[in-house]
């Protein structure tokens, strides 16, 4: 008779319980096992899974109905496409003279508290986290009495666009909300660049960041009305990130 | 001026600089910052010029010069001169032939090493193909010594990344126990910290010695903090048996770093004083294509002769292990995974021309075009080059950093396909644990709770 093959045994590891310990003590992906000495298909198939919504992230759009509803209009930097969007940050950093010509069409001058969307690395993290942050932040700049100006959204933005837009509208003060690079725990994470007068030439130590806006991170809600605070300081000290901190001390 | 005619066209090149650039293969950080060859065939012109420039012509003409940039100094003062003189009339292309000679051993490379530059290096790497890159490599044994030795033909170390986003020691102590029942961490336990102070880094060092006492682990530790707070930490009682500190190829780009010369003197006097070891090798460097750009601090050299010159600066403090973080950059660097691949193959075959102790950061972040199969790849050329450790992160996802390297199970994996062993003193102690056996992982390993 010939051998019937056979599936190896289910693994048990020496402890239950030991085990469990281990694996409630960090998101890393422990106690997993193996087959031979490659993983098991379930958790091979669930890493696949996590860098799939990681990569297909980075290609997603923001949708117009969302920046219908919160009232953005759109304008683009010279990223041309995705792949240059990749390959040349400097492009995102710069914007097109149409979108030049319509913010200085739109846009009230000299806001005390510019508010700019980009997309960035990650299309769903703008989708998934702005509405809530965003309201929450214009609440909190009503509680502290400061003004905002005119928002819009920026395709195909890089952390240093916010230079060139401060530049143009003389903003006292900016928040840029951008899409972050995918990771696989989270591939919808938002963060919020900000800089008191941001303008050519800014130094990258003048901005300060809150990073790590989603459900499983900073909540975007809390995140929002944090964001206020801090405009509020930044515009007391008339500094922000590195020199604020000193001034602060 | 240099000229060449290709296809009926006439190719120039202004000077050394601009032919190093345009003689690489196809980057997107030598796009991104200007210096790339234009098309296919400019690409070709450049090499056919670069394979008849002597290895004389190279050092005298220098890309940045000794007198303005301490990296240049400290490669230009590295040379044996004898060494240099002996094959200073040769051509990159002659030199290329000389290392991929069937008679030309490990031996032999070893012996014109010293009379080599970084740049030089560089030039002879720009002509070889993936393959050329990895049986050179595979020629050159490169034995270091911390508490234990790896770099052994035949053998494939591993760090043990075990990496948690709060630092938190519990968690932390659960992916090494991981790691060590898939018989990795045998080239270093080392932790990459989220906060950068003294006290935080000695903590996490005493965690790491405990485990290793307490098992009797032959294997060394460390915590990648800036090289400030090592060095804090140490003159505070923490117990670590090497120091760490990332390199860039420039003096400004090193500044960048927050580090010079002098510093890294400094540092290298504590370890040997302080430093919990026993051999005599205390150091571990990171470095990566790119680096420069990043900072703005490449004047005007293309990311692979950096690449070089950072394993120049290396060797002049005999580093335990060094290795590339090859994809952890992203895409305007290196853009997919055929450009990964072939700068992954590069940096080790570098390292290893400098006799430096090459391990590789097989990785990507996830706005590169490439994915973990790519990974597969590269690991399985680099262990066919002879690479001297790899990077073990649970599920090759490592929770903290947000970026994907090799597995735990890979460099099993990679043991076993390529016949190669742990560090001779750790696999010993994997026997004794019942975790591995000549015929590789025993059916008790990948078992976290054999340490609870």
């Amino acid at each position: 008779m010939e051998d019937i093959p056979r599936l190896p045994t289910a693994w048990r590891p020496r402890s239950t319980e030991g085990l469990e310990r281990l694996q409630s003590s960090t998101p890393a992906r422990i106690g997993v096992w193996r087959a031979g000495t490659r993983p098991t298909t379930g958790q091979m198939l669930k890493f696949r899974c996590d860098h799939a919504s990681a990569v297909d992230a980075v290609y997603s759009e923001v949708s117009e109905e969302l920046l219908l509803e919160l009232g953005l209009f759109t304008v683009e930097t010279q990223y041309g496409n995705k792949e240059i969007y990749l390959k040349r940050p400097d492009r995102g950093r710069k914007l097109t003279d149409e979108a030049i010509d319509t913010i200085t069409k739109k846009c009230k001058l000299n806001p005390q508290v510019q508010i700019v969307v980009s997309d960035g690395l990650s299309g769903s993290a703008i989708e998934a986290n702005l509405t809530d942050c965003y309201l929450s932040l214009l609440d909190s700049l009503a509680v502290h009495g400061l003004e905002a100006g005119t928002p819009f959204f920026v395709k195909g933005g890089r952390v240093a666009c916010m230079d060139q837009i401060g530049e143009l509208l003389q903003a006292e003060v900016l928040v840029l909300f951008i899409g972050e690079r995918p990771g696989l725990v989270s591939s919808s994470s938002m963060s919020a660049y900000m800089c008191y007068r941001p303008r050519f030439g800014t130094v990258e130590s003048d901005r300060m960041v809150i990073s790590n806006i989603h459900p499983q991170g900073t909540f975007p809600a809390e995140a929002g009305a944090y964001i206020g605070d801090l405009l509020h300081t930044i515009l007391q000290h008339k500094a922000s990130g590195v020199k604020l901190d000193s001034m602060r001390k | 001026m240099r000229t060449t005619q290709l296809f009926g066209n006439a190719y120039s090149f202004g000077n050394l600089k601009e032919l190093f650039a345009k003689a690489n293969e196809e980057k997107s950080g030598d796009q991104l910052a200007g210096i790339a060859a234009a098309d296919a065939k400019e690409r070709m012109a450049a090499k056919l010029v670069l394979a008849d420039v002597t290895l004389a012509e190279i050092r005298n003409e220098p890309l940045l010069p000794a007198d303005i940039d301490e990296v240049s100094r400290i490669i230009e003062e590295g040379v044996d001169e004898p060494a240099f003189s002996s094959i200073a009339s040769w051509t990159v292309g002659e030199l290329r032939e000389y290392i991929l000679h069937q008679g030309t051993t490990g031996r032999h490379i070893e012996r014109i090493s010293f009379g080599l530059t970084s740049e030089i290096i560089a030039a002879v790497t720009k002509l070889m193909s993936n393959l050329d890159l990895v049986q050179a490599a595979a020629k050159i044994e490169v034995l270091t010594t911390c508490n234990t030795t790896i770099g052994q033909r035949g053998v494939l170390a591993s760090r043990a990344q075990p990496n948690h986003p709060s630092d938190q020691v519990p968690g932390m102590l659960a992916s090494l126990y991981e790691a060590l029942s898939y018989g990795i961490g045998d080239a270093v336990l080392g932790i990459n910290p989220v906060i950068d102070s003294p006290e935080n880094v000695k903590r996490l060092l005493e965690a790491t010695k405990e485990v290793m006492a307490k098992w009797e682990i032959p294997t060394q530790n460390c915590v990648l903090a800036h090289i400030q707070t090592q060095m804090q930490a140490i003159r505070q009682g923490a117990p670590a048996d090497m120091v760490f500190q990332s390199l860039a190829g420039t003096e400004a780009g090193n500044r960048a770093f927050g580090i010079d010369l002098s510093l890294l003197d400094e540092a290298d006097e504590l370890i040997r004083a302080q430093g919990s070891s026993t051999g005599a090798n205390r150091w571990y460097f990171e470095t990566g294509q790119g680096s420069e750009l990043s900072s703005e601090s490449h004047a005007g050299i293309d990311q692979l002769t950096l690449e070089s010159r950072c394993y120049g600066l290396a060797r002049k403090y005999k580093p335990f292990i060094v290795n590339t973080v090859v994809g952890f950059i992203g895409p305007e660097y290196l853009y997919d995974s055929k450009q990964v691949i072939r700068a992954g193959l590069e940096d080790h075959f570098m390292g290893k021309m400098h006799l430096l102790p090459m391990g590789c950061d097989v990785c990507y972040t996830n706005h590169m075009q490439t994915d973990q199969n790519d990974m597969d790849n590269l690991g399985l050329l680099l262990g066919a080059a002879g690479v001297n450790f790899l990077i073990g992160v649970p599920m090759a996802d490592d929770c903290m950093l947000n970026y994907q390297s090799t597995s735990f199970h890979d460099i099993a994996t990679l043991r076993d396909v390529l016949r190669r062993s742990p560090a001779p003193e750790f696999a010993e102690w994997l026997g004794k644990m019942g975790i591995m056996n000549q015929n590789g992982l025993t059916p008790s390993a990948g078992d976290p709770t054999l340490f609870t």
